[in-house]
Parts: C-alpha cells; sequence; structure tokens
C-alpha cells in the first residue's frame, strides 16, 4: 500500500456512560449497552485526552449516554482543559445542578451543546420517556445562560415532533443559544428499531427545507443554523463522520475506538481498545480505521463516479444494515439499486399507523 | 463594518496554536477554522477594545499596505466570522 498518511483527526467523540434518565427510542447508543463497571475509569480518560491532544485532536465532546451521569466530569472537563483540548458538554442537562454548572466553569468547559426532545414537556417527556425532563432541561437552560456558557441547541426531529421545528428556533433565541443544530433523526441503533413510528414523511421534510432555509435567512448574524435533511428522502446520501477515519474518532464507553459511533454494527471489523493500544496506533495503524479511508475499498457505483470523493460512498453501517454489504453504496444514493427500495420502505413507514415507541434498554447480555 | 465598530471574539472562540499542524486556529463551539497568515495577523489585533479604524490603521502600518485594501480584506474576513457568530461587535 502506497496510501498516503493520513492527516491527523480534528475531534473527538468521548462517550461517557452510556447511563442516562432518559430512554429516546432513537438513541445512537448501540443496543448492547455498557454497564458501569465496564466504564473506563478517571484516570485513563485523562490518559486518553492526553493522548488524542498529543494526536492532533482539538476539539473534545464529552457525550454519553449522559456525561452528567458520571461522578467525574468536572475532574475529567478540568483535565481536558489542562491537555489544551476545547471540550464541549453534549447533554440533556439532567443531572447538571447549579451548582455543578459552575463547578464545570470554573473547570474551563467551553461550550455546552443541549438536546431538546420537544418543544413542551408533553413531547420531550413522553419521546425521552422521563416525566419532569422537560421542566429539569428548562432550569438547566437558565442556569447556563445566567453563567454565560456559549450554547448550542440540538433539537432532534422526527415525525412526530417536526412540526415543532418553528417553536424550537424561537426557543434557541430565547435562551440566548448562538446556534441549533435542527437534526432529523438518523436511523441507526435504537432508532432502526422505531421507524414505524419516526419515520418522517417527504412533506415534512420538504417543510423543514424549507423552514430552515428562510430562518437561516432571517436570523443570520444572530442564530447559526446547522440541518441534518431526513436522509431516507435525499437523493445522495451523506458522507460518513467527514470520511472514515479522515477527521474524527469515537471511544466508547469501555474504551473501544471507532471511526464512528455506529462502527460496531459492522461484525467483520475488530475495534482496537485505549487499553492496550495508543491512540496514535490505533489512528494511523489499526485495521479498522484502514478498512474504508479514501476509496480504493469503493466497488461500482462509487468507483466511476464523480461525487465519490464528496461523499465517500456514504454510511457504511447503513450500506450494511440496509444493503447487507458494507462496502456497497450508501442505499440512499439514487445510483444505488436499492435507492427505490429504501424510498418505498420511507414511505410505507412514514404512513404507518403503528406509533410504539420502543425505548432504549439495558439489555442483559445473555450468559 | 463601520470603523467605529469594536470587534470582539465572544466567550468560548479563541485563537490557539496547533503544534501538531504548526498552525494557529480559531477554536469555536464545534468548529476549529484553521488560519493562514493574514487570518492571524487580522485576529491579533482583535482585543475588544480598539476599534475596527484602529486595527486596520495598525496593520497597514505594520505590513506597509494602502489601508484601504487592508481594510476590505479584514472587513471580508471578520464579516464571515460575524456570521457565524465567531465575533461580536460593539459600537
Amino acid at each position: 500500500m502506497t496510501a498516503p498518511r493520513p492527516q491527523p483527526p480534528i475531534a473527538m467523540l468521548a462517550e461517557l456512560t452510556h447511563r442516562c434518565p432518559l430512554s429516546c427510542p432513537y438513541c445512537s447508543n448501540p443496543l448492547e449497552l455498557a454497564r458501569q463497571d465496564q466504564e473506563l475509569d478517571t484516570d485513563t480518560w485523562v490518559r486518553v485526552f492526553d493522548e488524542a491532544a498529543k494526536l492532533g485532536v482539538l476539539q473534545l465532546h464529552l457525550s454519553g449516554g449522559e456525561p452528567a451521569s458520571r461522578r467525574d466530569l468536572v475532574e475529567l472537563v478540568a483535565a481536558a482543559r489542562q491537555a489544551g483540548l476545547y471540550t464541549n458538554l453534549i447533554t440533556s442537562g439532567i443531572g447538571l445542578t447549579q451548582k455543578r454548572l459552575q463547578a464545570l466553569d470554573e473547570a474551563g468547559l467551553d461550550h455546552i451543546q443541549l438536546s431538546l426532545q420537544g418543544t413542551n414537556a408533553e413531547m420531550a417527556d413522553e419521546i425521552g420517556g422521563y416525566r419532569g425532563g422537560f421542566a429539569r432541561k428548562m432550569q438547566v437552560a437558565q442556569w447556563i445562560g445566567e453563567i454565560g456558557f456559549p450554547l448550542t441547541l440540538n433539537a432532534v426531529l422526527h415525525r412526530r415532533n417536526l412540526h415543532q421545528l418553528p417553536r424550537a428556533l424561537e426557543m434557541a433565541l430565547e435562551m440566548g443559544a448562538r446556534r441549533i443544530e435542527v437534526a432529523t433523526v438518523q436511523f441507526h441503533g435504537w432508532a432502526l428499531k422505531n421507524r414505524a413510528a419516526l419515520m418522517p414523511s417527504r412533506e415534512q421534510a420538504r417543510d423543514a427545507t424549507r423552514t430552515v432555509a428562510e430562518a437561516r435567512l432571517r436570523l443570520k448574524g444572530q442564530l447559526v443554523i446547522d440541518y441534518v435533511p431526513a436522509d431516507y428522502h435525499e437523493d445522495y446520501p451523506k458522507r460518513c463522520m467527514g470520511g472514515w477515519g479522515t477527521s474524527g474518532l469515537n471511544i466508547t464507553p469501555e474504551g473501544r475506538v471507532l471511526p464512528c459511533h455506529a462502527a460496531e454494527s459492522i461484525p467483520h471489523l475488530e475495534f482496537e481498545t485505549v487499553r492496550r493500544a495508543s491512540l496514535d496506533d490505533i489512528w494511523y495503524e489499526s485495521a479498522a480505521f484502514n478498512a474504508y479511508r479514501g476509496t480504493d475499498w469503493m466497488a461500482e457505483p462509487c468507483v466511476s463516479c464523480e461525487r465519490k470523493t464528496i461523499d465517500f460512498g456514504g454510511c457504511r453501517c447503513q450500506a450494511l444494515a440496509l444493503a447487507g454489504d458494507a462496502n456497497a453504496t450508501d442505499p440512499v444514493c439514487i445510483k444505488s439499486p436499492h435507492h427505490k427500495f429504501l424510498q418505498a420502505a420511507a414511505e410505507d413507514f412514514a404512513a404507518s399507523t403503528d406509533d410504539t415507541l420502543t425505548y432504549r434498554q439495558l439489555v442483559k447480555a445473555p450468559v | 463594518m463601520e470603523a467605529a465598530d469594536i470587534p470582539a471574539l465572544p466567550r468560548g472562540v479563541r485563537l490557539h496554536y496547533d503544534k501538531i499542524r504548526q498552525a494557529w486556529v480559531l477554536l469555536a463551539p464545534e468548529r476549529a477554522v484553521m488560519l493562514d497568515q493574514i487570518g492571524h495577523a487580522v485576529l491579533s489585533e482583535v482585543d475588544g477594545a480598539r476599534s475596527f479604524g484602529q486595527i486596520t490603521a495598525a496593520l497597514a502600518k505594520k505590513y506597509n499596505a494602502p489601508v484601504e485594501q487592508i481594510a476590505e480584506d479584514s472587513a471580508g474576513f471578520l464579516g464571515a466570522l460575524r456570521n457565524r457568530r465567531f465575533l461580536d461587535l460593539r459600537s
């Protein structure tokens, strides 16, 4: 192989824990959740942050599960800043008290991304599966504003709550957020189980795109809007993580290092752990990170496609889940032979009258 | 951008020297903007106290360049940062 040496990663997502008070039916965590006694300890995370900074990571996203469920969160934030990383907390807000937020401020936390399950208690608490969660979140948002943390609101949208998008935009302004992520649910992990209940209709997806375009003009310079459209209704796939092994990496609560958060759904890949190898070795040398780097692994129609270095054939996990082959073109792509089946399935799911939600839960692994 | 406007980096946006890539970077919420020499020179003058007019005059003197040209380039660069909420303007 004479492939050029990959660039160092820019961002690292540290899934500190899979524990979470919420049980959203679209959770991006794997179906088999890590238990608390499997989680990396404080010292190991601190070492990993240091290794990440030395590897070239600039942005650290502390996520989960709910990262506030880790009792050592403040200590971890302080260590991440000490290592020189820009530190972002991705949270539902549950588990953050005013005192803890002040401690995070003193530890140097740079930014908070607060998730939004709905724009009122009725919706948010049903989707999150946690009564009182919305009221708690609104209180946390107020404390965040009082301390002055830069804030991004992350509105996760699907068939049930897409009509709340205009209100979510207003709420971002009211909270003083500089940025909102309008993220239509992507169907991986738990969401794959809930396609019948969550798949938006084509009209909803179109309305959302129009609302975002209009709001971007109206709120220019005031609120930045990042938009993740409804994947199944698009004609071209998304570039996974900016390209497999090109800009980001993900650490599971147990310490496995993944090119994206869903990569463990590809069964033939083996993932190294920070318990046994350095991040540097894993990033540059491991088989999993090299598996889908660049374009050499591609088959047709990707090989001869002019978009192959734009979207890199889309999402490998989705190719496996929907086309049965992780090397195939992402079926979202109009050039995929599976595209028409995917679109038909999306219409069927969207028209489904089955609104039953399968909430995420810790399932004991069979002994 | 007016000469009297005072640009400032808001909380959560900061200059960082990236030792691995040997380049200056502007770190912001969930973004890292790689800076070229000009970008770094302009942002190095942004201190939340001096006005855009004072900054461009200082840059023109430092780099021995026409102030109109510096002002035009800097306004484009800072305006783009402002649209992304990486820069505040006070007057």
